[in-house]
C-alpha cells in the first residue's frame, strides 16, 4: 500500500488507515488479531519514517526530535486564562514611562559597614538598628518618637493592603483573579471561570423577612414589631369567591369554573368513547325490558304496582280498586 | 470589600494550586477510574488494566458509587464533584447491569463539566497476563504511545469517529514537544471489525535494525485486548467545543514578513527604502539678502536641474 493512503498525525503519533477493509472478517480470534498486527505494523512504520526522518539532536539518552503540533483538535480541559487588568501601578509607570529594574538582593548597609539583605530579617536600613532619635525643635514633649515611627509604619502598610484588596477586587471583575486567591465567602475552585456571588436584593430580602414574620400560629399577628419594619404586603390568603347567583358575567364565572373541572374530569376518559361493554349491557336490558313489558304486560303491572300498595292501603280497605287483581291485593293485605 | 481573600498559606498549597489552575499551553489530562454499584470480574479486571496502562497519570477509586449514572440529568454530578477534586478530565466509568452487561463509560469533562461521553460494551476481553512474551519489551510506565487506528468506520461512522478522539485523548500521554527517539516503545491498535465493534490491543514495540536510519518495527501483543461494543454516546455541546477548541492568541505565530529562506543562500530579506524625498530638503545657501527675483530665478533653475536629474535616473 502506498504511503499517501494513511493519515498521518506525527504530534500524536498517531496513522489512520481509513482504506483498509477485510477482505472477509477472520472467523477465530488469533486470526483477527494477527491481521491486525501486521496492518497495525505498516501504519506505524509509516509513522516511524516519518519521525526518523526529522532532524535530531543527540542526547546521552537517544536521540531527541522535535515534534510538530498535533492535527487532531482535542479540547482543552480548562478554559484559557484570562490575563489579569492592570494595577494602578502599572498603568500610572506606564504614562510616567518608568521601568522595571531588578534590584540587588543585598544591599551594603553603611551604618554597620557589612552587607546586609534589602528586606526581610536583619535587613538594611531597620528601625530596630536606631536605638536613638535625635528631638527636633519642632517635636511635642511627652510624645514617644518610637512609638510614632511604629504607627506610621503601620499605616503605610494598611494603605498598601488597600490598594493591594482593590487591585484584586477590579481583577474579580474581570474574572481574572491570580490562581493562588481565592474569595473566601464563595471558596469556589480554581476553575477559571471564577465569579463573586450575586447580592441579594433588598427587595428578596424583605420578602423572605416578611414570610418568616408570617410563618407563626397567629400569622405573625401579635409578633413585636422591629422599628422600620413594613406589614407585609399580602396579609391575607390568596382566596376568592364567585358569585353563585347565576348571570352573565361574573356571575357566569362560577358556572365555568366547575365546567372546567368537569370537562377535565371527563376528557380524562373521551379517549375512550364508545364503551362497548356498557353500550352492549344497556343495549341487553332494554330488550330485555321490552321483550318483558311485551309478554306479561299484566304480570308486569301487578308487580309494578307492589311497591305502590303502601300508600294505597287505606283506599284498598275501602275495597275500591285493585279489583281486576285479587291474588296480589290478598298478599299485601297479610303484610 | 466585602469579600475576604484567601490565599494559600504554606509553599506546598500554593504549588498544589498553581498546579490546577489553568494554564496556556496544557500538557496532559488526568484520568479518573471509578465504577458503579455492581461490577463484574471482567470489568474490575478492565478498570485496573487500564490504571496500570495510565499509572503515571491517573486516579482510582476503589468503593461503589451509587449516584453516577453519567447519561441521565442529575447523575452526572458527584462524578463532576470527583472530577474536581483530583483535577481528572477523563474518566472511565464502569458498571455492570443485565441490560448492559460490563459497560464502560468513557468521557471527558471541561472546565469540570461533563463534555463528552461513549458508552462501550467490553468483550472478549483478554488480560495482560494472559500473554506470554519477553518480559524485557514489557513497555515503561509513561511512555508516549504510537496509535494505528485501521478501518474506514472511524471516518464515516459517527459514533466510531467520535471513540476514535476519546481513546486518542484517553491514551496519547502527556503532549509533548520533545521525543526521545530510544523511548519508543508501545502501540494501540484500534480496528473498526464491524460499524459498531472495535478490536483494541496494546502492543510492545520491537525496534529492529533494517540498514537504514529507520529501523524496522516489530508489534509484540502485550494485552490488554479486547471488543468494545458502543452503545450510547452524547457528542460535545457546539458552542463548548469550540470554546473549548480555543488557542491562546499569545501563542499564534505573526507571520515574517520580507524573510525567505533558501537552501543555497540561506536567510534571504527585503528591503524597501521610503521615498528620500529629496526634493522637499532646505537648501544649504538660502541667504537672506538674495532679491527676490534673484531667488526666484535661483530656486526655478535648480528646480529645473533637478527634475532633469530625475530623468535622467528614470531613463537609466
Amino acid at each position: 500500500m502506498a504511503q499517501q493512503q494513511y493519515q498521518i498525525d506525527l504530534g500524536n503519533l498517531m496513522a489512520f488507515d481509513p482504506h483498509h477493509q477485510f477482505p472477509s472478517i477472520p472467523s477465530s480470534r488469533e486470526e483477527l488479531a494477527k491481521e491486525c498486527l501486521q496492518q497495525g505494523t505498516k501504519l506505524v512504520q509509516a509513522v516511524a519514517d516519518a519521525l526518523f526522518s526529522l532532524p535530531s539532536t543527540e542526547n546521552p539518552d537517544g536521540p531527541l526530535v522535535q515534534l510538530p503540533p498535533p492535527t487532531t483538535k482535542l479540547p482543552r480541559e480548562k478554559p484559557l486564562p484570562k490575563p489579569s487588568p492592570p494595577t494602578k501601578w502599572e498603568l500610572f509607570a506606564k504614562k510616567k514611562g518608568i521601568q522595571k529594574r531588578k534590584k540587588d538582593k543585598i544591599v551594603y548597609d553603611e551604618q554597620t559597614g557589612s552587607w546586609k539583605r534589602r528586606h526581610g530579617y536583619d535587613r538594611v536600613n531597620d528601625d530596630k538598628d536606631v536605638p536613638i532619635i535625635e528631638a527636633k525643635m519642632t517635636d511635642e514633649p511627652g510624645g514617644d518618637p518610637f512609638a510614632k515611627r511604629q504607627a506610621e509604619k503601620k499605616q503605610r502598610v494598611e494603605k498598601h493592603e488597600k490598594h493591594r484588596l482593590h487591585n484584586l477586587k477590579q481583577a474579580a471583575k474581570v474574572g481574572a483573579l491570580p490562581s493562588h486567591v481565592q474569595l473566601a465567602a464563595t471558596s469556589l475552585p480554581i476553575t477559571g471561570t471564577q465569579a463573586a456571588p450575586r447580592k441579594v436584593s433588598k427587595d428578596e430580602l424583605q420578602n423572605v423577612a416578611g414570610m418568616a414574620a408570617t410563618a407563626t400560629a397567629s400569622g405573625g399577628k401579635f409578633d413585636k414589631k422591629l422599628p422600620g419594619e413594613k406589614p407585609p404586603k399580602h396579609e391575607k390568603k390568596y382566596r376568592k369567591f364567585l358569585p353563585v347567583v347565576e348571570g352573565s358575567g361574573m356571575g357566569s364565572l362560577e358556572k365555568q369554573q366547575t365546567e372546567k373541572v368537569l370537562n377535565k374530569l371527563i376528557s380524562k376518559n373521551s379517549h375512550e368513547i364508545l364503551n362497548v361493554e356498557k353500550a352492549v349491557n344497556m343495549y341487553n336490558v332494554k330488550k330485555d325490558k321490552k321483550r318483558k313489558s311485551q309478554q306479561g304486560r299484566p304480570s308486569s303491572t301487578a308487580s309494578k304496582l307492589k311497591p305502590n300498595k303502601k300508600p294505597n292501603k287505606k283506599s284498598f280497605k275501602k275495597g275500591s280498586s285493585n279489583k281486576g287483581n285479587p291474588s296480589s291485593s290478598n298478599k299485601g293485605k297479610s303484610r | 470589600m466585602s469579600l475576604r481573600i484567601k490565599t494559600p498559606k504554606t509553599g506546598r498549597a500554593k504549588r498544589e494550586v498553581f498546579k490546577r489552575a489553568p494554564k496556556l499551553v496544557e500538557t496532559g489530562k488526568k484520568t479518573l477510574i471509578c465504577h458503579g454499584t455492581k461490577s463484574s470480574n471482567v470489568l474490575n479486571a478492565v478498570l485496573t488494566e487500564i490504571y496500570h496502562l495510565k499509572k503515571d497519570n491517573a486516579v482510582k477509586y476503589t468503593r461503589k458509587n451509587d449516584k453516577i449514572r453519567p447519561f441521565e440529568s442529575g447523575g452526572e454530578t458527584s462524578l463532576e464533584f470527583y472530577s474536581l477534586k483530583t483535577d481528572c478530565s477523563i474518566f472511565v466509568f464502569g458498571s455492570h447491569s443485565k441490560k448492559r452487561p460490563d459497560n464502560l463509560v468513557i468521557g471527558r469533562t471541561y472546565d469540570h463539566h461533563i463534555y463528552d461521553l461513549v458508552e462501550v460494551g467490553v468483550e472478549n476481553f483478554k488480560s495482560m497476563k494472559s500473554f506470554s512474551y519477553d518480559k524485557k519489551l514489557a513497555p515503561m510506565i509513561g511512555s508516549k504511545p504510537f496509535f494505528a487506528f485501521i478501518g474506514e468506520g472511524f471516518d464515516n461512522i459517527v459514533e466510531l469517529k467520535h471513540l476514535k478522539e476519546v481513546l486518542l485523548d484517553l491514551f496519547r500521554g502527556e503532549a509533548v514537544t520533545n521525543l526521545n527517539l530510544a523511548g519508543l516503545d508501545r502501540v494501540y491498535v484500534c480496528t473498526a471489525v464491524s460499524s459498531n465493534k472495535v478490536f483494541f490491543t496494546h502492543c510492545a514495540l520491537r525496534l529492529k535494525r533494517s540498514g537504514t536510519i529507520v529501523p524496522r518495527m516489530e508489534l509484540v501483543e502485550v494485552g490488554p485486548s479486547m471488543d468494545l461494543v458502543v452503545r450510547r454516546h452524547r457528542l460535545p455541546d457546539e458552542s463548548l467545543k469550540k470554546e473549548s477548541m480555543r488557542t491562546a492568541p499569545e501563542l499564534a505565530k505573526k507571520k515574517e514578513k520580507n524573510v525567505s529562506r533558501d537552501a543555497i543562500q540561506g536567510k534571504i530579506g527585503k528591503i524597501y527604502v521610503p521615498d528620500q524625498k529629496v526634493g522637499d530638503t532646505a537648501l544649504p545657501n538660502k541667504a537672506k539678502g538674495v532679491k527676490r527675483e534673484r531667488r526666484e530665478a535661483k530656486n526655478k533653475s535648480e528646480s529645473n536641474k533637478q527634475e532633469s536629474k530625475k530623468q535622467k535616473q528614470d531613463s537609466e
